[in-house]
């Protein structure tokens, strides 16, 4: 079931054209960069995105910071929320259930594929950011690159660390996935589904600058997003990455139970 | 005859509507079961109880003698269903749709055998299975028929389907009663859902209908309608047949009589003997129109509404009079259907 799921979702046009929209925005930055040659000030806005013009080949972690806090959550939100809602909308969700396909496989398989769409999503972009990288930015000349702690790390220390990066921003989306999905089963509009998901966000970033919710943010979905900052730290900082991933891991389980609590029960007569 | 589908005090709530109420469906193999009731009546809530995508309230239902939905695992494989219109991914073809849907669930056949019976089906149903347009292109009867292959690609013991030949041309409509018809003397039965008497008139040979969610009527077509006893006859000299005959005639419509009798041609020779003008006579039999009808106490079509209704106005002519006796007494007549004569 989990392959027909993935053959659905890279046969489906919205997906190419989800992944082309993740790449173009990383792309316009580094245009921008390598038109005008202003970075900014270390330390400010963007992580990495200051030591890119001198490092191009840092430029995928600067490209999954600038599509981390909004269009990838965005992406997952609408694949995950038309991944019941969808099949209700087509039509196609009675026929799978009297196929029989049994209603926890369905659902584990949309879960599945919507992670796997973040694996490809965060691939494509850090591989085409990095060949952006080393033809538009600063094709810097000395061996090895200094951590944001100002020691010097290998290439392959920074090849091991984007490599823990990546994984990192995949599983960051794991909870948006899983909301996304639970909120599929409650409605039968995926756009509304998809609205729901981007709203807790939303709410969860809000909450975030506001100091008056501070005892809140150790629980929020969004708090953690960017730790992976701390893994190009020497040595690396540990403390917010595994917070992050507990809080993802807790997201994931209590959504998908309760999407499982919401579907297995659901009168499917729309 | 074993029962395919049976079910017992199946009922479906929502809050305080009782969408189907207490049903006891009984289908047997080899069966052409025709499931009848007007739009609301609770048919489709029914066939998705059977098919386990609705939980019923309380009730059981079994199919091909395994109880819904505890048993859906070893259940579905062998049913086909087309429920509430087809479904498919607008951006995929007929063909790309149907492999997707074959793919899925557990028990999959190999790859080879899984092409092999989609474009089987695709021809059976009257699509081309070259086609690469996508199904958003498709005409709605296309799209029936796409649904119809889906129901039929795993070659199922019992088809439930539902309005089968919705937004299908007469030819196709012909084409698929066919293509049903001849998967029925294959072995298949078939569950049609339908609000259609004449579909179900033609290929059912047991019928159910459920009114406001209630079982009114379940019987075999052939004893629903049987002969009724009656003879119409048609004469201009009723009056005569009304004094020769006397309480034998138990309906009159100008020249139009029922008469209890057996012997048509008896009380042809009769009438005749007697110097009645016979315009015409036959037994007569029910139709099932009038039968659900009948079984499900609707109320008689309302009279044509006057062009200007007015009721201050003195100068309407009284002869447009009451409608309401003569137009049900015709209504009802309508109902009986000369068979032969």
């Amino acid at each position: 079931m989990i392959g027909v799921e993935l053959v659905k979702m890279l046969r489906r046009p919205r997906t190419w054209l989800v992944l082309a929209m993740l790449v173009a925005l990383p792309t316009l930055v580094a245009v921008l960069l390598a038109v005008t040659d202003i970075a900014p000030r270390p330390g400010t806005g963007i992580p990495f995105l200051s030591a890119v013009l001198s490092d191009g080949t840092l430029f995928p972690l600067a490209a999954l910071g600038v599509v981390l806090p909004l269009f990838l959550p965005i992406a997952v939100a609408v694949l995950g929320g038309d991944a019941i809602a969808g099949e209700t909308q087509s039509g196609t969700l009675r026929y799978l259930l009297v196929r029989p396909v049994s209603r926890t496989t369905l659902l584990l398989a949309k879960l599945v594929t919507v992670v796997a769409f973040v694996v490809l999503a965060v691939l494509v972009v850090a591989a085409v950011s990095y060949l952006e990288g080393r033809l538009l930015l600063g094709q810097s000349p000395t061996p090895g690159t200094v951590s944001l702690s100002g020691s010097t790390l290998s290439d392959s220390q920074i090849a091991g660390r984007t490599a823990l990066a990546l994984g990192y921003v995949v599983v960051s989306m794991l909870g948006v996935a899983a909301v996304a999905l639970f909120f599929s089963t409650l409605t039968s509009s995926a756009i509304g589904a998809a609205l729901g998901t981007i709203g807790l966000l939303v709410t969860s970033t809000v909450l975030l600058g506001l100091d008056a919710a501070g005892s809140l943010h150790p629980f929020l979905p969004t708090r953690y997003w960017l730790a992976f900052v701390d893994l190009f730290r020497d040595p690396i900082r540990w403390d917010d990455v595994v917070r992050g991933l507990l809080v993802q891991l807790a997201y994931l389980l209590v959504f998908t139970l309760a999407a499982w609590a919401s579907f297995s029960t659901k009168d499917v007569d729309e | 005859m074993s029962a395919v589908i049976a079910t017992r005090g199946l009922t479906k709530r929502y809050g305080e509507l009782r969408a189907v109420d207490g049903v006891d469906l009984e289908v047997g193999e080899g069966d052409v079961y025709g499931f009848l009731g007007a739009n609301g009546s609770g048919k489709t809530t029914t066939v998705r109880m059977l098919l386990g995508l609705v939980l019923p309230t309380s009730g059981e239902a079994e199919v091909l003698g395994r109880p819904m939905p505890a048993a859906r695992r070893s259940v579905l494989p062998q049913v086909g269903a087309l429920v509430e219109g087809p479904g498919a991914y607008a951006h995929l073809s007929g063909r790309a749709n149907l492999a997707l849907l074959d793919a899925s669930g557990a028990d999959r056949s190999p790859r080879r055998e899984r092409r092999r019976r989609v474009e089987e089906v695709l021809a059976e149903v009257g699509l081309d299975p070259a086609d690469r347009r996508p199904t958003r292109a498709y005409s709605l009867g296309m799209r029936q028929r796409l649904g119809l292959a889906a129901a039929l690609v795993r070659r199922p013991r019992l088809l439930v389907l539902d309005e089968p030949t919705n937004g299908l041309d007469p030819q196709g409509i012909q084409e698929i009663r066919e293509l049903l018809l001849r998967l029925n003397a294959d072995g298949t039965t078939i569950f049609l859902s339908s609000h259609l008497l004449a579909e179900i008139e033609q290929m059912c040979t047991r019928v159910g209908v459920l009114d406001r969610g209630r079982l009114v009527l379940q019987d075999s077509l052939d004893s629903l309608l049987r002969p009724t006893g009656l003879v119409e006859v048609h004469t201009p000299d009723a009056e005569r047949v009304l004094t020769l005959l006397g309480t034998a005639v138990v309906d009159r419509d100008g020249e139009r009589l029922l008469v209890g009798s057996t012997d048509t041609a008896g009380l042809n020779a009769h009438l005749v003997g007697q110097g009645v003008r016979v315009a015409g006579i036959g037994p007569y039999r029910r139709d099932l129109e009038r039968v659900v009808l009948a079984a499900t106490h609707a109320p008689a079509a309302a009279p044509p509404p006057s062009p200007s209704p007015s009721p201050a106005d003195p100068s309407e002519p009284p002869s447009s009079g009451p409608p309401a006796a003569g137009a049900v007494e015709r209504a009802d007549l309508q109902g009986l259907r000369r068979v032969d004569s």
